[in-house]
């Protein structure tokens, strides 16, 4: 029994389940606005504090808001944010580290300790520090957010680059005429797919997580939109009378990260890929 | 030796010297003028006449470069300029709330190091067992779960159902309870992974075998040799980790009303008061930056084959 589950969480399974449930978050954030019973939004002081019932599976909050719904509307919230994070982030590492490899010299030594000094401060930490010189916000949030991951994907990127720029179908490449993006684009991209594919699932998992975080102390989400953190932050406020208020975003935020999380370890060992 | 341990030690300088330009940069590109900023908190109506001469107190009218080793002169002295909200300095304030967020750092690290030792080497010695399983669940979950949830959940459990323990302050042990498990769950997650990839790795060498075939019992060898080496993994994993504490009692300390350092920082945050910004962001990246220092150190006193093939890998 026990070794049956071990070989689930592992593998092959681990990696079409946890596929399956990110897909089907997916969905219903892409569905939120069909899907949902109600506005996410409109307050109606009436259906307050309710509990669960036909109309409102859920129940609803201290604003008469219908659970169910703010929490498919979470959905969008975080998992849009942290794809846009992973996205931009990505690029942007993948640029810088390519360019940083590929031309080498005082540029790669500037760019890689500029890398080494983002890397100086605890993720958090710095992400904290730029949205309070910058000011609260979800956008500001995203731009911190960014401005601290791609590090991480361009290093990769950078490392690969040093070690391919000398082997002999690179060369190859070069005498044939092609140009040095057409390189980086036909040949070193490919190489460095394995490690940023785990690296960017867990790095899913993590911005959900500093997304709700954020705007659990406020920073981020501002109410009277519907984000898992902040509506947690919310919840608190009825923990004596109504604490399923702050458990259902909870459980949500916990079932996607840790899929992120199983999915991240499962592809990282397939493909057989050191995490830093 | 001394050679390697110099070489570690000057390594800091270029790192801690880009961080403080990483800083500066940012409240450059800021579109915040801190001469409003300070006004604002200060609740003064920032007029075109007070704004100048703020910014001329600010030394906001000088070249950056003069601004630039301004700054680091006075963050060498821990002078970090005062707080534009309550006009004290910085310093003596971060000093007054140090203490609360260094005790609620350490008994977690203490906490979970109490805990994830002896699960750690079960993990990995009874490998497939319940009892991994039971490791391998606490770090998917300690790794995946909010804190401030999952703090939140403690305060609904054992406060408000139970009426066990206080949902906030700080004084009593019975206020350490509920922070303290908060904060180290993630890091019982981290080490109990750790550990067990390392026994398990150590339990794989010949040192181990040669002690068996020497006929030693498998607990001597496990106290005695596994386990030293072992551990070198999980002192590495604490200063990485080290990023995790910090930002763990931020928001622990704003769930429990813990009045730290952490909080501090939240709340010069939505005041905008940027010289304690300035001050926990610079102060982190020390830590941060002296924590791994001083973890390849003790490394490299448990190990010393280091020094010759360069840092441990891990």
């Amino acid at each position: 029994m026990i070794h049956t589950w071990r070989s689930a969480f592992r593998g092959q399974y681990a990696i079409l389940i946890c596929s399956i449930i990110i897909a089907l978050f997916f969905i219903v954030a892409l569905l939120a606005p069909w899907i949902a019973p109600h506005s996410p939004i409109k307050v109606d002081l009436l259906q307050k504090l309710k509990g669960p019932s036909m109309d409102h599976w859920l129940g609803t909050d201290h604003l008469g808001r219908d659970n169910l719904t703010r929490v498919l509307y979470g959905a969008r919230i975080s998992l849009g944010f942290a794809t846009m994070i992973f996205l931009s982030s990505l690029l942007i590492g993948i640029l810088v580290g390519s360019v940083s490899g590929y031309i080498g010299g005082w540029v790669d030594s500037i760019l890689m300790r500029l890398c080494e000094g983002i890397m100086a401060f605890p993720n958090l930490v710095l992400v904290l520090g730029i949205v309070g010189i910058f000011g609260p916000g979800l956008m500001q949030v995203l731009l911190a957010l960014m401005l601290v991951q791609w590090v991480y994907y361009a290093r990769i990127c950078r490392n690969m680059v040093v070690s391919l720029k000398e082997r002999h179908f690179i060369a190859a490449a070069r005498i044939s005429g092609s140009s040095s993006w057409k390189i980086i684009r036909r040949h070193i991209i490919p190489n460095v797919q394995r490690p940023i594919i785990v690296i960017g699932t867990l790095e899913m998992g993590w911005a959900i997580m500093d997304i709700s975080a954020l705007s659990f102390l406020g920073l981020g989400v501002q109410p009277p939109n519907a984000e898992w953190g902040a509506m947690i932050h919310e919840g608190t406020s009825y923990i004596r009378s109504h604490p399923e208020l702050m458990i259902y975003p909870g459980i949500l935020i916990l079932i996607v990260v840790i899929t992120f999380n199983i999915l991240g370890e499962a592809l990282s060992e397939r493909y057989g890929v050191t995490r830093r | 030796m001394i050679g390697y341990i110099g070489k570690r030690m000057l390594s800091v300088i270029p790192i801690i010297f880009v961080a403080t330009l990483v800083m500066f940069a940012l409240i450059h590109i800021s579109p915040v003028d801190p001469a409003e900023a300070y006004l604002t908190a200060a609740h003064i109506y920032p007029t075109e006449e007070v704004l100048e001469q703020k910014r001329h107190e600010f030394g906001l009218d000088q070249p950056l470069l003069t601004q630039y080793l301004h700054m680091v002169g006075r963050m060498a002295t821990l002078d970090f300029g005062t707080s534009y909200l309550t006009n004290q300095p910085v310093w003596t304030e971060v000093a007054a709330r140090l203490p609360a967020t260094v005790e609620l750092a350490l008994w977690s690290m203490l906490f979970a190091a109490v805990v994830s030792i002896p699960l750690g080497i079960a993990a990995a010695v009874y490998r497939n067992s319940w009892i991994d399983m039971l490791s391998r669940c606490i770090s998917y979950l300690g790794a995946s779960m909010p804190q401030f949830w999952l703090g939140y959940l403690l305060i609904f459990f054992f406060s408000v159902k139970l009426d066990w323990l206080p949902v906030e302050g700080r004084g009593t042990w019975q206020n350490l309870v509920l922070p303290v498990i908060t904060l180290s769950l993630v890091l019982i997650a981290v080490y109990t992974r750790l550990l067990r990839t390392s026994v398990l790795e150590q339990m794989q060498q010949t040192y181990v075998q040669y002690a068996r075939v020497r006929g030693l019992r498998e607990r001597m060898i496990m106290l005695k040799h596994v386990l030293r080496m072992s551990m070198m993994p999980l002192i590495s994993g604490m200063g990485i980790n080290l990023g995790k504490l910090l930002t763990g009692t931020i928001i622990v300390e704003q769930v429990f009303s813990w009045p730290g350092f952490g909080r501090y920082f939240v709340d010069a945050i939505f005041n905008r008061d940027i010289p304690v910004i300035q001050c926990y962001v610079f102060f982190a990246a020390c830590l941060f930056i002296l924590c791994n220092l001083l973890v390849d150190l003790v490394q490299l006193y448990m190990d010393p084959r280091i020094s010759s093939k360069g840092r441990a890998e891990h």
